[in-house]
């Protein structure tokens, strides 16, 4: 019941600030739009952007938006105060996966309606494959921006966070080259990060009619990330500090 | 008398600057205990201890029986910080109601909780929009909002004015008489007359721990300001 009180709490606290919600839904889609026209007439190209591009924005919209939440819970002291009410560190971390893994789920949603319907995105496979994945992409950054929120202070470090986290992963995941012809060690690094899983999911629901294995395992490894990652914010959430 | 929270030989340090040096006292349950002393003295840190926020290094604070900071003592206390912790985000009546449904409580005990503070007016206003002794209050609010058993408020009044000071304190005398027990910090010395008890601390060390009347008379004047200053000149001409 807390867990649904705390979704209801961050969910009311966005809709007050109707400037980040319309951010999160139109900026995805300003985007993919801007990403037609750079390719236009090249529809191999944008089918095989936009795809990815569908998985890596709510992954780093949802990393910035939860590390700076977060951080303001710890900064103004509501976390301090939560932490000696009866709510439990799964309440509060669950209850973020929740309420922005929905926000997440209506971007996605609209960013996919836009890049199918409009600008003629074509994939072998489901729609529904592809929002299932973006939306394990965001609450994968949400997760991970909980995480880092905890090695912040100020909101300038929080922010910073971001390059530090996103930008390897974006260009190891085989977007920019692909992953066997990187170096071994480069390979290596990139077999161990989690938004490789995604892309390449992603790519074997544009690749594929059917939902394929590969497909299922990249799926689990992302959600096993989110797991690990929310295990480890929980360690950082200290009930008692000096 | 039942002991309600009982701190016996607390030590803490922030940072390596050692903050309460073997504090020892007792506060009686159902009853407003006032904690005074100047800024930097250690009075947050003694009310964080009780709450079982603060890493402590030694000594031990018993709250209701269980150690500081139990399971069982999170349905029982109700926190005030310094500074207030109520989403800016969100309205008075939001942050209350949110803050109620962690202990199970509904709206009706939210609203109440808002009408005695004083907000009922604004609370459909965003906190962020509220001056800083309205914010200071939705955020008093979101601490009585549970009828905690015991009550720990870090400058509660500061800000406010006096008419709503007084009607503050009507409040918490309403609160220990139903039984909980509450303990205030507060750096503004009239308040102090409205304990029934205080405990007056300097540089991590207690120097007074009587009824306001006993302490006027140990110190052998009417004014509890001049009363401080005499037990602290006292205390230094003796050395320990």
């Amino acid at each position: 019941m807390i867990l649904l009180h705390t979704t209801g709490r961050i969910l009311r606290q966005l809709r007050h600030d109707r400037r980040t919600v319309a951010m999160l839904v139109a900026v995805p889609t300003l985007l993919l739009t801007l990403l037609y026209y750079m390719f236009d007439g090249q529809g191999m190209v944008f089918d095989h952007l936009a795809l990815v591009m569908l998985g890596v924005f709510p992954f780093i919209i949802m990393f910035l938006i939860t590390s700076i939440a977060m951080l303001r819970e710890r900064t103004t002291g509501t976390l301090e105060r939560l932490l000696t009410t009866p709510l439990r560190k799964t309440d509060l971390l669950f209850g973020y996966g929740l309420a922005f893994g929905l926000a997440a789920a209506l971007q996605a949603a609209v960013a996919s309606a836009l890049a199918y319907l409009l600008l003629g995105l074509d994939t072998q496979g489901s729609p529904g494959l592809v929002i299932m994945i973006a939306v394990a992409n965001a609450v994968l950054g949400m997760a991970l921006g909980l995480l880092a929120s905890a090695f912040a202070k100020t909101e300038f470090q929080a922010v910073q966070f971001m390059p530090v986290v996103a930008i390897p992963q974006l260009l190891l995941c085989g977007l920019f080259v692909p992953r066997e012809a990187m170096a071994g060690w480069l390979e290596a690094v990139s077999s161990a990060l989690p938004l490789t899983y995604a892309v390449e999911a992603l790519q074997e629901v544009g690749a594929h009619t059917d939902a394929t294995g590969t497909m299922w395992r990249d799926f689990a490894v992302v959600v096993g990330a989110v797991l690990v990652a929310l295990l480890a914010a929980a360690a950082t959430l200290r009930r008692r500090t000096p | 008398m039942t002991i309600a929270i009982e701190v016996a030989d607390l030590v803490v340090h922030r940072g390596s600057r050692p903050v309460l040096h073997g504090l020892t006292c007792a506060i009686e349950a159902g009853s407003i205990t006032g904690l005074l002393g100047p800024s930097g003295s250690g009075k947050t840190t003694l009310m964080r201890a009780v709450v079982g926020v603060q890493v402590v290094r030694s000594g031990t604070v018993t709250v209701l029986g269980h150690p500081a900071g139990h399971t069982a003592l999170r349905r029982q206390i109700g926190y005030l910080t310094q500074a207030p912790s109520v989403y800016a985000d969100l309205t008075v009546r939001e942050n209350a109601r949110y803050f109620a449904s962690l202990y199970g409580l509904g709206a009706a005990d939210a609203d109440a909780a808002v009408r005695d503070v004083g907000l009922a007016g604004a609370a459909r206003q965003l906190v962020g929009d509220l001056s800083g002794g309205q914010r200071s209050r939705a955020s008093l609010a979101c601490a009585i909002v549970s009828k905690p058993k015991v009550l720990i408020l870090d400058e509660p009044t500061v800000g406010q004015d006096p008419v709503l000071r007084d009607e503050l304190w009507a409040q918490f005398r309403g609160l220990a008489e139903a039984g909980s027990t509450v303990l205030v910090s507060s750096h503004v010395m009239d308040e102090a007359n409205r304990c029934d008890r205080l405990l007056l601390i300097r540089e991590g060390l207690l120097i007074a721990d009587d009824t306001p009347a006993a302490v006027k008379a140990a110190a052998g004047t009417d004014d509890l300001d001049q009363a401080f200053l005499t037990l602290i000149r006292r205390r230094e001409a003796v050395p320990a």
